[in-house]
């Protein structure tokens, strides 16, 4: 059975649809890849499959007993988060909410998992440092830390390597790739075919078109083909 | 010293302080959110409501204004906070309008339909707190007090989920947790608060009673927890402070207050470039 299930999803906002009949299934230990153009309506699609926002039309089923609370999730950053005053480890704590319910402290297994998954991300090093002062890249691996706090089947990342540079790109590609390999399923937003193609199993293109299928038959689809072939271009 | 001592004798002194470092106190801790949750206005707009609501007490002529303004602030509350998520009708307009029509309307009520003598000094302090903190009666006292200690107690109970929701909301809802019910626990815990501080600050006040340790916090330390505590500690200095200075110069409680705040703020800021 498959994990995640999307039959027919119109999605948008007041009724006006930004993407219409969509239909994709997730199986696990797929990487599945959501590209397109800005505004195409990735993080909208996102926060569906998170149940932040109601489809418009369609469905979603949750295969395998997965649960709202076993889905991680890194936001695509938003403004208000620069300058809070939060310390590494209170912000990798945080993902462990959705396990309380009305417990107001975490218990030791919780703390330890937490502990477990900063020295996943290689964040350790500064958990008792300001967020705010950290670099982009770092940052981006204390919300996943924090994302897989909260879950261990299934993330969504929501652009993860935006502003990073080249180098800290690569690092943050390796260590999704690595997460995948160790079992946990990946959606993430992309608007680099070129390491979707590289990274991902599954390629899910929305835009005036929609396209979804695994990575290969992306390769060949016009969508796909078109994409690659601009991309060569601007890279020469 | 000595006029300070002979000041304590008085048990209305010493309640007056406990009720205010307590108030100052429990109105800092959810300054933090308020900030950093862009709620900041919300909580201007409920004080003025609380302002219009003390004038509709007093044409009621209830015993305790309390009976009226806090059901009425939490309720106007829980409606800001609807208002603000919703996208379409802008936000801050709504609570602007709220507020200064919550104004106009208590101050046009009160001298309607007032029988005191001395409208201007009501009315003023309504606004800024006079000395009101010294005449509390008895059963506003004990009010103050446990209202004070419930925040207190819900807030730590809570504290990791407000933690949570603030810090990333869409996160939290992710994960499971229910933000729309933080979200109105805090609307709630605010109106308690605007509604205990009227009675120390007076309602043009309450903002910055809120605010100031908040900010100030925020300048020297960087972790959640750290600024939290920090603004605890500084809210209630400041205002143990700011009352002592008031009995002894004779100046109005609330802007006296305000006024060591200010001072506070400003030293932390210096503090905090270093
Ligand atoms: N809360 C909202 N209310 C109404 N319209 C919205 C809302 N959020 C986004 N939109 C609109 O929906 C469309 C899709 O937005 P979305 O954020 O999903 O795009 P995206 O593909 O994630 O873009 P980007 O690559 O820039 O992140 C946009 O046209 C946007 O203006
Ligand atoms: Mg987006």
């Amino acid at each position: 059975m498959s994990l995640l299930k999307a039959e027919g999803l119109s999605l948008g906002y007041d009724s006006q649809a930004i993407i219409e009949d969509l239909s994709f299934t997730v199986n696990a230990g797929d990487y599945l890849c959501v590209v397109g153009e800005n505004g195409s309506g990735k993080t909208t699609l996102i926060k569906t499959l998170l149940r932040l926002t109601k489809p418009l039309a369609g469905s979603i089923s949750y295969g395998d007993g997965l649960l709202a609370n076993e889905i991680g999730y890194l936001p695509q950053q938003t403004v208000v988060q620069r300058d809070f005053p939060a310390s590494v480890k209170e912000i990798v704590y945080s993902g462990l909410q959705g396990r309380c319910g009305l417990r107001p402290r975490y218990t030791r297994e919780e703390k330890e998992l937490a502990r477990e998954n900063m020295e996943r991300m290689g964040v350790t090093d500064f958990a008792d440092k300001c967020y705010r002062e950290l670099s982009g890249g770092q940052q981006q691996r204390v919300l996943l830390a924090r994302a897989l706090c909260a879950a261990e089947k299934i993330l969504l990342l929501d652009e993860p390597v935006s502003g990073l540079d080249p180098v800290v790109t690569a690092d943050m590609y390796s260590l999704i790739e690595k997460l995948n390999r160790e079992g946990i399923t990946i959606i993430m937003v992309s608007h680099d075919v070129i390491a979707a193609v590289r990274y991902a199993s599954h390629i899910l293109y929305i835009g005036n078109t929609v396209f979804f299928g695994t990575k290969e038959e992306f390769r060949k689809s016009d969508q796909g083909r078109r994409f690659l072939l601009l991309e060569e271009q601007m890279h020469g | 010293m000595d006029k300070l001592i002979e000041y304590l004798q008085f048990p209305f002194v010493r309640y007056a302080l406990i009720v205010g470092v307590l108030i100052a106190l429990c109105s800092s801790l959810l300054g933090v959110t308020l900030v950093l949750k862009r709620f900041s206005f919300i909580g201007d707009g409920l004080s003025h409501v609380a302002f219009g609501a003390i004038a509709i007490a007093g044409i009621l002529r209830v015993e305790s204004s309390m009976v009226v303004v806090l059901p009425v602030t939490v309720i106007s509350a829980i409606l800001l906070l609807r208002q603000g998520q919703n996208a379409k009708i802008k936000g801050d307009a709504a609570i602007a309008m709220i507020s200064v029509g919550a104004l106009a309307v208590g101050y046009l009520l009160m001298n309607i339909f007032s029988t005191s003598s001395n409208l201007t000094g009501d009315v003023c302090s309504t606004l800024f707190g006079s000395f009101s903190i010294l005449t509390l009666s008895k059963t506003e006292v004990v009010l103050c007090i446990v209202l004070s200690v419930l925040v207190l107690a819900i807030f730590m109970f809570f504290y990791n989920k407000i933690f949570a929701v603030t810090f990333d909301e869409a996160f939290s809802r992710s994960a499971g947790v229910d933000a729309g019910a933080y979200n109105l626990l805090i609307a709630v815990i605010i109106a308690v608060i605007i509604v205990l501080a009227m009675n120390l600050v007076g309602s043009l006040l309450i903002s910055a009673l809120v605010i100031f340790p908040a900010l100030s916090a925020m300048r020297l330390f960087k972790s959640f927890k750290s600024v939290t505590v920090c603004s605890g500690v500084l809210a209630s200095l400041c205002a143990f402070l700011g009352m002592v200075i008031s009995i002894l110069a004779g100046t109005p409680v609330g802007s006296t207050i305000v006024g060591v705040q200010i001072l506070v703020f400003f030293v932390c800021m210096l503090l905090g470039r270093t």
